[in-house]
Parts: structure tokens; sequence; C-alpha cells
């Protein structure tokens, strides 16, 4: 490999003093600190809801909410179908698959003589454990009736464990409705 | 009424208000200032949520105050945390160290003038609480003591980065004080004496000694001699930042080399002290600089002998003095964010090679000047 001599470069007598610089130095910050005061800061008001200081959002009086991608993973829920059926058959994929084994599902079966007994099978438990989840998003992308999904909730708190569990009321509560269409519900199928 | 009482009371009292009425919450506050100039010159938010959690009290809403009560809320952050001493260090030196930081810092206040004069009483009672005639020379001698509590610190902790934190603050106060001593001789002798309320008196009497536009007025000494006035503002403002460890000379304490430096084992309100002396020091260092080059309390602009007769006047001119002070800290909080550290060679050839020389030089122009004018 060639050797390249890197020069020290010159520095004139204005640099070698040092203070020029200094004083050039506190103009910019001097800058920064009135526009920020101004609530002109770079970044301000582009992207997302920032405060006007920085691109900072200031966190319970702004939100990203509105902003939030599709794609977003936050708190799993299990969702209806628009007829509020429970779209879950807990064929326990999820719980299976869960890595941090957050699910824990008590499946149900679904007595003959109801209407729709060729279901089989429906949750009778279904908790979820937000102490363990990692919001993987694994059991939205395993489970065949598209029944759980990550919603774009994301501030999931409580005061001891038993408030991180969610049962299967809360689940349907913060899941909502989905509509589309799956095939265990289709009669002739 | 005897004159020795009465000295003896307002002395005290003068200790309470100054010490405690003002310093100790211009500190407080100086590190929530510290905390919110570096985030607006840095574009972001910094502290701004704490105020009076009523909430806790039973009451519907908090009170914000857009994090004014900060600095309350650290020092009970402080005093509540526990306090550890490891077993790894000389418990003696170890717990006397935080004080010894902070103690000096706040000693070298008694000479510091705060404002002219108050009649309470039909006495006539100067703002200062020892008047001696000795004053830059006390603060120097007082304020290089607090090195001890940092050297003891690192020494104590027994743990390699303390101890290069508290040699580095060693060789650093060394270094610096030498210039910072050089570069006060020009102003005294300006001067003529050391006695820190007659220099604001007669600053404010001739105009201050950057600022010299009332008074005697503008004659050729006094212009020419603004160059190694300014010369020596330079060298004395800078020494400062070296002396308190602020930022451009904070190496006993760089947290990307030495974790904390000196404090790194300490915890709780020992840390706590270590920072009170800290700031203590940046608004003694504030002080003296306004002392001798900003006039110190006086207003300026030849206002000052009608406020003086005033029977509260001198409440006018401690109103100028803090508001001269603060503007010096934020300026050092200012600096602090601008500019980065040195390297350690950088500082000790600065302190040696530049400072050193150019207080010398600069004595001699003082002279100089001084000898060729009259």
């Amino acid at each position: 490999m060639a050797t390249i001599k890197v020069t020290r470069p010159k520095l004139t007598l204005l640099e070698k003093i040092y203070l020029p610089a200094v004083i050039k130095g506190l103009f910019i910050t001097f800058m920064h600190a009135i526009r920020s005061m101004l609530g002109k800061t770079p970044g301000a008001n582009e992207n997302f809801n920032s405060s006007g200081l920085g691109v900072t959002m200031q966190y319970p009086e702004q939100k990203w909410d509105d902003q939030l991608p599709d794609y977003y993973r936050g708190v799993p829920a299990l969702v209806t179908d628009e007829e509020q059926r429970e779209r879950c058959v807990s064929c326990q994929l999820c719980e299976f698959i869960c890595p941090p084994k957050a699910i824990a599902i008590i499946p149900d079966e679904i007595e003959s003589d109801d209407p729709w007994a060729k279901v089989e099978k429906r949750p009778k438990e279904f908790d979820i454990d937000m102490t363990r989840c990692i919001y993987c998003g694994m059991c939205e992308e395993v489970c065949p009736e598209q029944a759980i999904y990550l919603r774009k909730d994301y501030a999931m708190t409580g005061l001891s464990r038993e408030d991180m569990v969610n049962d299967k009321k809360r689940l349907y509560e913060i899941g909502g409705v989905r509509t589309g269409l799956v095939n265990k519900w289709n009669e002739i199928k | 009424m005897d004159p020795f009482l009465v000295l003896v009371i307002s002395t005290a009292v003068k200790i309470f208000i100054f010490t405690f009425v003002l310093t100790l919450p211009i500190i407080a506050y100086s590190t929530y200032a510290e905390r919110r100039v570096s985030s607006i010159i840095q574009d972001r938010v910094g502290p701004n949520r704490v105020g009076i959690p009523l909430t806790l009290f039973g009451f519907k809403k908090d009170i914000p105050l857009s994090g004014l009560l900060q600095p309350l809320a650290d020092g009970l952050k402080n005093l509540l945390k526990e306090d550890l001493v490891p077993d790894h260090v000389r418990k003696f030196f170890f717990t006397i160290a935080p004080a010894l930081t902070a103690v000096p810092a706040f000693l070298t206040l008694c000479v510091i003038p705060f404002g002219s004069q108050i009649t309470v009483f039909g006495e006539n009672i100067k703002l200062v609480i020892a008047d001696i005639d000795a004053g830059p020379l006390f603060v120097f001698a007082i304020a290089s003591l607090s090195v001890y509590g940092i050297t003891f610190a690192g020494w104590a902790s027994n743990n390699k980065y303390s101890f290069l934190g508290g040699v580095r603050s060693c060789a650093q106060m060394i270094s610096y004080e030498i210039a910072l001593g050089l570069s006060v001789i020009p102003v005294l002798m300006v001067f003529g004496q050391l006695n820190l309320s007659d220099i604001v008196q007669h600053q404010a009497d001739n105009g201050w000694l950057l600022l010299p536009l009332w008074g005697e007025g503008l004659t050729t000494e006094r212009i020419l001699l603004l160059i190694p006035l300014f010369i020596s503002f330079v060298v004395f403002t800078t020494s400062i930042f070296a002396e308190t460890n602020r930022m451009p000379f904070d190496l006993p304490e760089c947290e990307t080399e030495l974790v904390g430096g000196y404090h790194t084992e300490y915890s709780s309100m020992k840390f706590a002290l270590f920072f009170l002396g800290e700031y203590a020091a940046m608004i003694v260092g504030s002080a003296l600089i306004v002392t001798l080059f900003f006039g110190g309390w006086s207003v300026g602009f030849g206002l000052d002998t009608a406020i003086s007769e005033m029977t509260y006047g001198g409440l006018i001119h401690l109103g100028a003095f803090l508001a001269k002070v603060i503007g010096f800290v934020i300026f050092f909080i200012w600096v602090r964010w601008t500019v980065p550290r040195f390297r350690y060679d950088q500082l000790m050839k600065l302190g040696w090679v530049v400072f050193f020389e150019l207080a010398l030089v600069n004595i001699f122009l003082t002279a100089g000047i001084m000898m060729l004018v009259n």
C-alpha cells in the first residue's frame, strides 16, 4: 500500500490565537439559542408533531398517534368480525409460537346445537401477559383466522402484574371489529 | 447603640442573607439554568415539567411552573438517595473531601461587595461581610484551597480514574493560579489598592474599568490602558474558567476519559456537595470578574452618587450587582456548551507558555503606559 504523507495544515496567526474561533462558536450557539426561543429550530414543525423546540415531541401533550405507520406493532388484541362473532378458533398456534410465552389460551368446544357448530372451537379464556409480550407480531403472522392483530395502542400501563394481563374481554375491547372474509363463517365451505 | 454589638449583629445578618438567601438560590438555579440554556443551545427542550404537585394532596390539577422547581426536586432526590461509601476507600478523607471543595468557595464570598451601603436604624451598613484590605489576595488564597478537596477525593476513592482526575485538577490549579494572580496585577496597579469595596467605589465614581465613560472621562491614559486591561480581562476570565473546572478546562471530571473524574465513587449528598462547590466557585468567580472589571454594584453612567444618597439605594446596587453576576454565570454556561474540551497537553501549554508570559508582559505594558502618560 502506498504511503500517503499527510502534512499538517499551516495555521494562520488568527487561527493560532484561537480566540476568533471561540467567538465564532459563541455566535453560532447564540443563534441557535435565539432560534429555539422563537420556536424556529431546524426540524421544528416539519415532521411529527414537534413542540417547536427542536424535533422534540413533548409526550403527554403531543402524541404521534395520527402519524403511526400502518405496520406499527402495538398491543396485540383479538378482533371480532362485522357481526360481533369472535374470529378466534383457539387453535393455539399463537400460544405455541409466542417467543416469550405471553399468551395463554384455554379452548372451549362449541356445542353441537349451535348454528356454527362447524367452527368446533372457541377460546374460553384468552390471556396475553403484557409484562411478557415483546411486540414481535408472530401471533399475528401465524394466525390462520386473522383473529389477532397488533393494534396501534402503545401506552399499556398498569399498577400491578395482574393489571398488565389482558383477558379476553379487554382484548376484544382493544381489538374492535375487522371486516373481511374469513372462511369459517362461510356456510358453503 | 454599642458599635461592637452593631458590628456583630449586622455581620451575622449579612452572612445569613448573602450566603443562604442570595447565593444558595443562585447556585440552585444556575444548575437549572445550565440545563435549560444548554437545551436551547442544542435545540432541545430541557427540564420543563417540575411544578407544584397538588394532585398528591388531593387537588384536581398541578401547578406547572415550566420546571422552575427542578432544583428543589434535585435537592430532595439527592438527600433521599443512599449515601454509598465503597469498601475500598479511605473513609476519613473520602468523607471530608466534598466539604473541603464546598467550604472555600463559600468562604470567599465574604470579601465580595454585594452593594454600596444601606442605612438601618440610623447605622450605615456596608453591604460586604468582611471589608478587608486584601480582597483579591484573600480570594486567591482561599479559593485555591478547594483543590485539596478534589485531590483528596481522587486519592481517597482508591480508583485510577478518580486519582487521575485529582492529579489533573491539582496540576491545572497550579498552572492557572499563576496566570490568575499575575493577570490581576495591572488592575490593582490602576486602582492602587486591594480593598474591593473601595475598588468598586472608585469605579462608580470614575467609570468601570472596561467602560471608562464617565467621571474623569476619556483621558489618553485611560484609552491606552484599555489595551492591557482587556488582555488581563481575557487572561483572568480564562483562568477563572480553569480554576472552577468549567468546560473548556474540565479535565478533572471529563466523562469521556475518566468516567466521572474525581467524583466517580461519590453518591447522594456528597456528590451534590461537589456540584455545590463547583457552582459556588463559578459564582464567586463571576462576582470577582464583575467587581474588578465591570464596576461591581455600580449602576454606572454617573447615577451612583444619586442612588447612594437614597436610604435604600444600596438595595438598587445589590440588584445591579446580582444582575451582572447572573449575566456572567449565563456567559459561563454559554461558553461551556460552545467550546470543546482542550487536550491535556494543550491545556498545560496554554497555561504555562501563553498565559503566564502574556500576564507578565502585560504588567510591564501597563507600567509603561502609566509611566509614559504621567
